[in-house]
């Protein structure tokens, strides 16, 4: 690290302020600004004239004020005792700040993000003199019951291993010692620090070929995503963007969640907060949080805070990525992460491109969710690692000609389009079936052991969208001519499309058991519905009326089959027969 | 356009500083203003200015303005002055640097007074001897210290206790346009607003931005009118007050509002009316710091700025009290996807929806129950609060009207006659929930078991089968009474 250099205040405005004398500082150093020690970040550099984005409030702060740089990037502590944290912005736990200020955030506390009093198991997985280099396992630590931290030799260095040992340790404590090519010791830790603006290194990538499982019968069935994919939510307030975002939080099939409530609604975090350590991981029977790192920086906070926790909370993402796991990223929501990036950048006097966003506004949000993917990491053993990007977006009135909309579709590989219009006929998750798409849709059949089956499930998938695309047309068609204009089988086709989209897709988050639906019981679901579909094509055929076969009750099992627990699911099996029998048992007219 | 009405200088009777940490103040006075433009003034020369605190201007006159620092650079600071800079000329101004934070001194007496927009006695009481003087802008509450809203408020009000509950330490702004009564729904939610079974400390805070006299002087007879006055704290800035001046307000009604609520253990109810005006306010500032706009002119931050007001709603772990708010705005044009309303929606937990349709045909009030929300709902109702059919019976109300106001959209193109049997039952059965249910009148207080079983009853038009939000358990057990009153009836 360089030495540290004073500079002097001469501008304040807002969250940028203006330094001189600051010589020898560099891009993105991290600095303390003023009597308060307030924690900023370099973001222009003029001859020896430094623009500084402040992670904290600056009222009180004048020029003549001292400017110290630490001489270091904006960096994040990895390593064990992330995960259960709940950090705010700029990797301060908020739990210990509350300890340590009382409920309101004041300015100038410099909290450690990894509790530096903690003693963790360490065991070491290699032997004594072995040859490491950047990215190797030596040991692991028995984080929560659901995360086993694996300890990595931090990227850049390299030797041989002495003095590893088992024990109990504090994240600073060496458990080790590192002899390089030259002789030089370095003691190793299982703590090491990473400067957030710079992805972290792999060994090579790969395109992602497995779909990550939600429980959202939308998304797993017909806009799913991949592993190591990037998908994002846009939609107007209201449409459920963050109910959305919790979901998969809660259920997606991945090793470790990291969560960044960006820009949001205090009361909403504190719902993450509170609810989170209550619910159980349907895949382990444990609870959830034990695989989660929460990032909070809520609109009211700070906003320079805002415009780097998406930074802080994908290094942390990259950093379980290495350890060969399969991670879930979820930020909610990137407008205000975009917001604060405009906002420093008007401070900065900086042509803005359109709607006042900076130029770089889309190099950005590119580099961002170009950071996701699904990885051979670095190092041995030979390991695979994914890291998946879901980001929500605030589009301005929900129109999605929206800058930060438009340069996140370039992007991403799935959009899951939210609409009003959806929310207001409350068909939740209002994911609208006609305007989303999926890259990853080829990859569905993984999803089930039974490789006939899930070949089985990408061909239901495709005749549910089929129908369901039928249907806009012919409501276009009733809409001009009445609804006696159109064939018994074209009411079918309605009938049918109005049941997947009722009970199907609409999907209740808030149902104990409607809330998550296994990849099987989708299948059987969805099956019953296109099987009731056939059958009663069949029964027009041989002439017995829609109507009939509409008002027959076995539609009420279909529609209540969500409901059914996992453990029953030969109760939808079972829904076929009864429409076999029902459909026999209507008269045809003579 | 600038009334003069403060020619007291009250700031040199205003006591002590509270910021100590630096080194004693002297009053620094500067003649040395350069420019003035808009509500913004230059002065140069300045040692030791701090961004954000106040300034006091005298000027030739001898009457005193009041101003807060936008930008340091150097020796020059920027000023934006409250109450306008008409009538301030450069050679002859002096400019005051007080060395701190806009503050307002809070005490418990603050309750039934009037205040003007900057905090300042605006009725004929005495000067407020505060407790302590608190930094108007607050500081943001720590996620982790907030305790999550779950508390039903009952208003009395049937489109939201039943449809859009209310809980403590929501934020739920209500979004309408000139011409719609919002002033008689906030005035009613002022006076009903309750927790069922509790007899807890209730205060109202109301701050009125660019408001018409008329329109604030409703709200105060209103609350005079049930004694809850008493209990009442306003800041009034009218439509004629200075414009600047609205940026504090805000702020300052919530720093009462945050002593009443965390020092003073009461549940506070905060009425801003109307963030429209403050907005524009906000905009004219940036306008004249020539700043680049965002969105019709609305400057960038404005994000970040209307969440640093409605954010200080909410509750906190080991506090009794809470501060819930009801933010008013008037839509330009009822237009939803305006920056105000647009940007309000994504920071406020849901929002109520006036429709100028239903004030038309007389629903008083005309709450458009379609696009109205409130996102705490789940949490705030329910078997222990309100009662088990609540969450149902809502889904079913709202998926029916949503039905039946197609039906009702259809039978204005096509006539009533192209209908279909059950599009027909569905608007009627719209007719009646917009007859009976949303139009209960400003001085109808129904209890939330009133307001559920009404729900019921308009349900039991329907034959069970189509109902198929609702629990089948609840439907057996609530239902067939209500059809044995539809039938007896």
């Amino acid at each position: 690290m360089s030495e540290t250099s004073v500079g002097k205040i001469v501008k304040v405005a807002g969250p940028v302020v203006v330094a001189e004398q600051m010589t020898g500082a560099r891009m993105y150093d991290v600095v303390r600004v003023g009597e308060e020690n307030l924690i900023g970040e370099i973001v222009e550099l003029h001859g020896d004239q430094a623009s500084i984005q402040v992670y904290e409030d600056t009222g009180g702060i004048g020029p003549g004020e001292k400017v110290v740089n630490t001489g270091a990037p904006l960096s994040v502590e990895l390593g064990p005792g992330l995960i259960e944290s709940i950090y705010d912005g700029i990797q301060r736990p908020l739990d210990r700040l509350v300890e340590m200020q009382g409920q309101f955030i004041l300015r100038g506390s410099d909290v450690p993000g990894l509790d530096r009093e903690k003693r963790w198991h360490f065991t070491p997985t290699i032997e004594n003199g072995a040859e490491v280099g950047p990215g190797d396992i030596i040991g692991e630590v028995q984080e929560t019951s659901l995360m086993l931290q694996r300890i990595l030799v931090p990227p850049r260095l390299r030797g041989t291993v002495q003095d590893l040992r088992e024990g109990e340790f504090t994240v600073e404590e060496p458990i080790g010692v590192l002899v390089g090519p030259d002789g030089e010791r370095t003691e190793l830790k299982m703590m090491h620090k990473w400067p957030v603006r710079t992805p972290r290194p792999v060994r090579r990538r790969l395109a992602p070929d497995e779909i990550l499982m939600t429980g959202q019968r939308v998304i797993d069935a017909f806009f799913p995503i991949a592993k190591g994919g990037t998908a994002c939510v846009p939609g107007p307030f209201g449409t459920g963007k963050t109910v959305v975002q919790h979901q998969l939080a809660k259920w997606v099939n991945a090793d470790v969640v990291v969560y960044i409530g960006c820009g949001e609604r205090g009361n909403e975090m504190t719902d993450v907060l509170m609810e989170f350590p209550e619910l159980i991981d349907p895949h382990s029977g444990e609870p959830l949080m034990r695989r989660v790192v929460l990032l909070a920086n809520t609109s009211d906070m700070p906003v320079a805070a805002r415009e780097a926790s998406v930074y802080t909370g994908i290094t942390m993402a990259e950093y379980f990525r290495d350890m060969g796991y399969s991670v879930a990223l979820m930020a909610d929501s990137t407008s205000r992460w975009a917001e604060a990036m405009r906002e420093i950048s008007t401070r900065l006097e900086e042509m803005p491109a359109e709607e006042g966003y900076p130029a770089y506004l889309g190099a950005r949000i590119a580099s961002f969710y170009e950071r996701a993917g699904k990885v051979v990491c670095t190092g041995s053993p030979d390991r695979q690692g994914a890291l998946s990007i879901i980001g929500a977006v605030s589009p301005p009135g929900g129109d999605l000609s929206d800058s930060v909309v438009q340069a996140t579709l370039h992007v991403v590989k799935v959009f899951w389009s939210l609409q009003g219009r959806l929310a207001q006929q409350r068909h939740f998750p209002a994911i609208d079936w006609l305007t989303s798409y999926s890259f990853y849709k080829q990859y569905l059949p993984g999803c089930f052991e039974d490789k006939d089956r899930g070949e089985a499930m990408a061909e239901m998938t495709k005749q549910a969208m089929g129908l369901l695309e039928e249907e806009a047309q012919l409501i276009e068609i009733v809409r001009l001519v009445g609804a006696e204009s159109i064939g018994a089988r074209d009411r079918m086709v309605l009938e049918t499309a109005k049941s997947i989209r009722e009970d199907f897709l609409h999907q209740n988050a808030f149902h104990k058991v409607d809330t998550h639906t296994s990849m099987d019981k989708q299948f059987e679901i969805l099956k019953a519905i296109l099987y009731f579909h056939a059958q009663s094509l069949e029964a027009i055929e041989q002439g017995v009326d829609t109507k009939d076969l509409c008002t027959l009750p076995v539609r009420t099992d279909i529609a209540r089959a969500k409901f059914v627990e996992e453990q029953e699911l030969e109760r939808i099996v079972a829904i076929r027969d009864t429409i076999d029998e029902q459909i026999k048992g209507l008269s045809v007219p003579a | 356009m600038i009334r003069r009405r403060r020619q007291r200088s009250d700031h040199g009777s205003r006591g002590t500083h509270t910021d100590t940490k630096r080194e004693p103040k002297m009053l620094k006075e500067y003649r040395t203003v350069t420019d003035i433009a808009g509500p913004l003034m230059l002065v140069e020369g300045v040692e030791g200015a701090k961004f954000g605190q106040i300034v006091d201007i005298e000027i030739a006159d001898g009457t005193l303005r009041h101003g807060q620092i936008l930008q340091v650079e150097r020796d020059k600071v920027l000023v934006q002055v409250f109450e306008g800079t008409e009538g301030i000329d450069i050679e002859r101004s002096t400019v005051r640097f007080l060395g701190k934070p806009m503050e307002l001194g809070v005490s418990p007496e603050i309750l039934g007074r009037v205040f003007d927009g900057t905090g300042r006695p605006k009725d004929d009481g005495p000067e407020i001897l505060p407790d302590k003087r608190l930094n108007i802008n607050g500081n943001p509450i720590n996620p982790f210290a907030r305790d999550y809203p779950n508390e039903f408020i009952q208003t009395g009000i049937s489109t939201i206790d039943g449809l859009n509950p209310l809980v403590r330490g929501q934020k739920l702004p209500i979004f309408s346009g000139s011409g719609l009564p919002h002033d008689e729904i906030t005035a009613q939610l002022a006076r009903q607003a309750t927790v069922l079974g509790k007899g807890e400390a209730f205060a109202v805070v109301f701050a009125a931005m660019g408001i018409t006299f008329e329109a604030a002087q409703f709200f105060i007879n209103d609350l005079t009118s049930t004694g809850a006055i008493e209990r009442a704290v306003l800041f009034i800035n009218l439509a004629d007050d200075p414009a600047i001046e609205r940026i504090a307000t805000p702020r300052v009604a919530l720093t009462a509002a945050a002593y009443l609520a965390f020092d003073r253990d009461m549940h506070v109810l905060v009425i801003l009316n109307d963030m429209t005006n403050y907005c524009e306010a906000l905009r004219q500032i940036s306008a004249a710091r020539k700043e680049v706009p965002g969105r019709r002119g609305y400057p960038g931050y404005l994000y970040t700025d209307l969440a640093t007001v409605y954010e200080r709603a909410g509750r906190i772990k080991g506090k009794r009290g809470s501060i819930t708010m009801v933010p008013v705005l008037t839509m330009p044009e009822d237009d939803k996807t305006h920056p105000v309303p647009d940007l309000t929606g994504y920071i406020t937990e849901g929002q109520i929806l006036m429709s100028r349709a239903l004030h038309r045909k007389g629903i008083a009030p005309p709450v458009d129950v379609l696009p109205s929300l409130s996102r705490l709902k789940d949490k705030g109702i329910g078997a222990e609060k309100t009662r088990e059919d609540h969450a149902d019976l809502y889904n079913q109300l709202y998926a029916a009207y949503a039905r039946g106001k197609e039906a009702q959209e259809l039978a204005t193109i096509l006539g009533e006659a192209a209908l279909s049997d059950e599009d027909r039952k569905y608007m009627a059965y719209a007719n009646a929930f917009e007859g009976r249910y949303i139009s209960q009148g400003y001085y109808e207080n129904r209890s939330i078991f009133d307001t559920l079983d009404l729900g019921w009853e308009l349900l039991s038009m329907f034959e069970d089968t189509e109902l198929k939000r609702i629990d089948p358990k609840l439907l057996e057990e609530y239902m067939p009474k209500f059809r044995q009153k539809a039938a007896s009836a």
